[in-house]
């Protein structure tokens, strides 16, 4: 690892100051991804300032919805009772994402700020466009099995790998930003993550220095119908090849709100946009899931070896929805599909 | 391979331990050092429960660490005076920046019973707990642990008397190998208190239920520590061990020693 000065942040403002005063300075949370990044070369900061003790670890009632706080742990956010109650949804997601130990570490905000897992861009030997701009994208005509197959551009076909965020875009979170001299902003969770587009050096919209202090959740009434579907090579402690965020809001057996998105089919959790549209008003059926699906998938563009990613992504958009109809519970949902299989 | 290092110098103490357990295998145990053929001797002839304290009789026996010099202070680039616990005792020292938790740990302090697996996150070897967390101490760096409470393997007896955990995975044969052992049973120990503490996880019937504690099924405890990898495969066994702590009854024990072989 290349030599680095730590400092550990107990004010807010310095920190913000010292990390946007200087390109090469990175806020440190749980280090679950940035520590590793350093071991592999691929990052390497001059100064970590670590914002782990600064107070922003709390989970807090705001307006109708909640506020959950940057530097709160993954673990704890998904064991809070408010979010467990109101935000089953996210807290699934949570818990389907990497071990016990790293979800104890790893931080919400840096969670949102995890680098892809794209082999070509730990691999410093290999060209990437994300690690070294300008060297070209090693995956677009390489082994591109896990990438995306929604809005890649030829630079980049990495995907996002955070399970906890393609919960947060189904659930219309914002996200709360301090910049220099107490500036503050709230990114939309659908305008915080980019496209690669020419710039997939830039993973998402946060500007140098930029600290996220909260995600805030709006209220909704999803919590009795939603769902986390992960879909990966083994059954525990993988990225997702295609994971699906699902919720709704049905009277009668009609739907009247649903929210879906989808992870590891882009390089930012992916808002089925149009499977929403075309369920909204439809009766909740397996037969309208699967049509709602196929309207989404008709817009993919697979890489040369994830083509099966579309019947994939389908069938596990059909099942989430499925699954949160079923009151989101586990083993109901598990069962079913056995019996059905 | 070699499978045991030599015996270092016995104590007279420690010989009269040894001579009383397993009088017979003595002469060799000292010409040619311990195999795994005295361990597993030693094990049938003490008992799951005789043996803890006689086990790690052995294991300090086996393991005496070197006393680390003092150090006058030690001036680096980057370097953090860094002050926090380990299996209860104080420790002050200048780390480097870049200095994980879990070098720390084996090359400064001595406690080489936290593994370096893959060093990357991936394997879980590395597991300690951290003020009363379970964290990987591989991506964990040392300058973070200021004023922190570390618990590797070596802190989770007390004196003689092994932790529960760690006499389950002996009874249970939780391994193979050995080298995942100290990150499964630190894992599985802060597993206990997310248990009582009535955490969810991924296969958790439905998040929305709120209790006090829970009780974890198989599928509970796989999934709980689905971040500790074991390449030998000693899974089952685990789940045994684990689910024996965590429940309120024995489990029985799935294997014995063949006739004829001790």
């Amino acid at each position: 690892m290349r030599p680095f000065k730590y400092s550990n942040a107990s004010d807010p403002a310095a920190a913000i100051s010292t990390v946007s005063a200087n390109l090469t300075a990175k806020y440190l949370g749980g280090g679950t991804n940035l520590i590793d990044l350093m071991k592999e070369d691929v990052m390497h900061p001059s100064d970590l300032v670590d914002v782990t003790r600064l107070k922003f670890a709390k989970i807090e009632k705001k307006g109708n919805g909640v506020s959950i706080g940057a530097t709160a742990t993954n673990a704890f956010t998904a064991n809070d009772e408010i979010i467990r109650e109101n935000y089953p949804l996210l807290s699934m997601a949570i818990l389907a994402g990497a071990s016990a130990q790293i979800r104890n570490m790893a931080t919400n905000g840096g969670n949102l700020n995890q680098r892809t897992r794209c082999t070509y861009f730990y691999d410093v030997n290999m060209p990437c466009n994300k690690r070294e701009p300008g060297t070209g994208c090693g995956a677009l005509h390489g082994l591109n099995k896990n990438h995306a197959i929604f809005g890649w551009s030829e630079k980049c076909v990495a995907t996002y790998p955070s399970d906890m965020a393609v919960a947060l875009a189904a659930l219309d979170a914002v996200v709360q930003v301090e910049g220099l001299n107490n500036t503050r902003r709230s990114i939309p969770f659908a305008d915080f993550h980019r496209l690669p587009g020419d710039h997939p050096e830039k993973d998402n919209n946060l500007k140098q220095g930029e600290f996220i202090t909260a995600i805030d959740l709006p209220a909704n009434r999803f919590a009795e119908k939603s769902y986390y579907l992960k879909i990966r090579e083994r059954s525990s402690y993988a990225f997702a090849l295609v994971s699906v965020a699902a919720a709704l809001v049905t009277e009668g057996n009609t739907i009247k709100e649903v929210r879906i998105a989808l992870g590891g089919v882009a390089h930012k959790p992916w808002r089925a946009t149009f499977a929403e549209q075309w369920l909204t008003g439809k009766q909740a059926t397996e037969a309208n899931f699967k049509a709602a699906a196929a309207a989404e998938l008709k817009n993919a563009r697979p890489l040369s070896h994830n083509k099966y990613k579309i019947s994939l992504a389908a069938k596990a958009i059909t099942r989430a929805l499925e699954g949160a109809m079923q009151g989101g519970v586990y083993g109901a949902m598990e069962a079913d599909s056995t019996s059905k299989n | 391979m070699e499978e045991q290092p030599k015996l270092p110098d016995l104590s007279e103490a420690e010989r009269n331990a040894l001579e009383e357990l397993m009088p017979d295998e003595m002469n060799e145990i000292i010409t040619s050092g311990i195999k795994r053929r005295h361990f597993l001797k030693l094990f049938a002839v003490t008992g799951a429960s005789v043996l803890a304290a006689h086990l790690l009789g052995i294991e300090q026996l086996m393991a005496r660490s070197v006393p680390i010099e003092q150090q006058g202070p030690v001036i680096i680039e980057n370097g953090i005076n860094l002050s926090f616990q380990v299996n209860g005792s104080s420790q002050q020292l200048t780390v480097d920046s870049r200095m994980t938790l879990l070098d720390t740990l084996r090359e400064r302090l001595n406690l080489t019973g936290s593994k370096k697996g893959c060093d990357h996150g991936q394997c879980g070897a590395c597991t300690v707990i951290v003020d009363d967390k379970r964290v990987l101490s591989c991506l964990t760096l040392a300058a973070t642990c200021e004023d922190k409470k570390v618990t590797t393997i070596e802190g989770l007896a007390t004196g003689n008397e092994l932790h529960p955990m760690q006499t389950s995975f002996i009874k249970h044969d939780g391994f193979q190998c050995g080298y995942c052992t100290p990150g499964q049973i630190c894992s599985a120990v802060a597993l206990m208190d997310e248990a009582k503490n009535g955490e969810a996880s991924y296969v958790t019937a439905n998040v929305r239920n709120k209790s006090r504690s829970v009780k974890l099924s198989n599928e509970e405890i796989r999934e709980r520590m689905s971040g500790n990898i074991c390449r030998c495969g000693a899974y089952p066994n685990i789940v045994d061990a684990i689910r024996e702590v965590h429940g309120d009854k024995a489990v029985a024990q799935v294997w014995q020693f063949a006739d004829g072989t001790i």
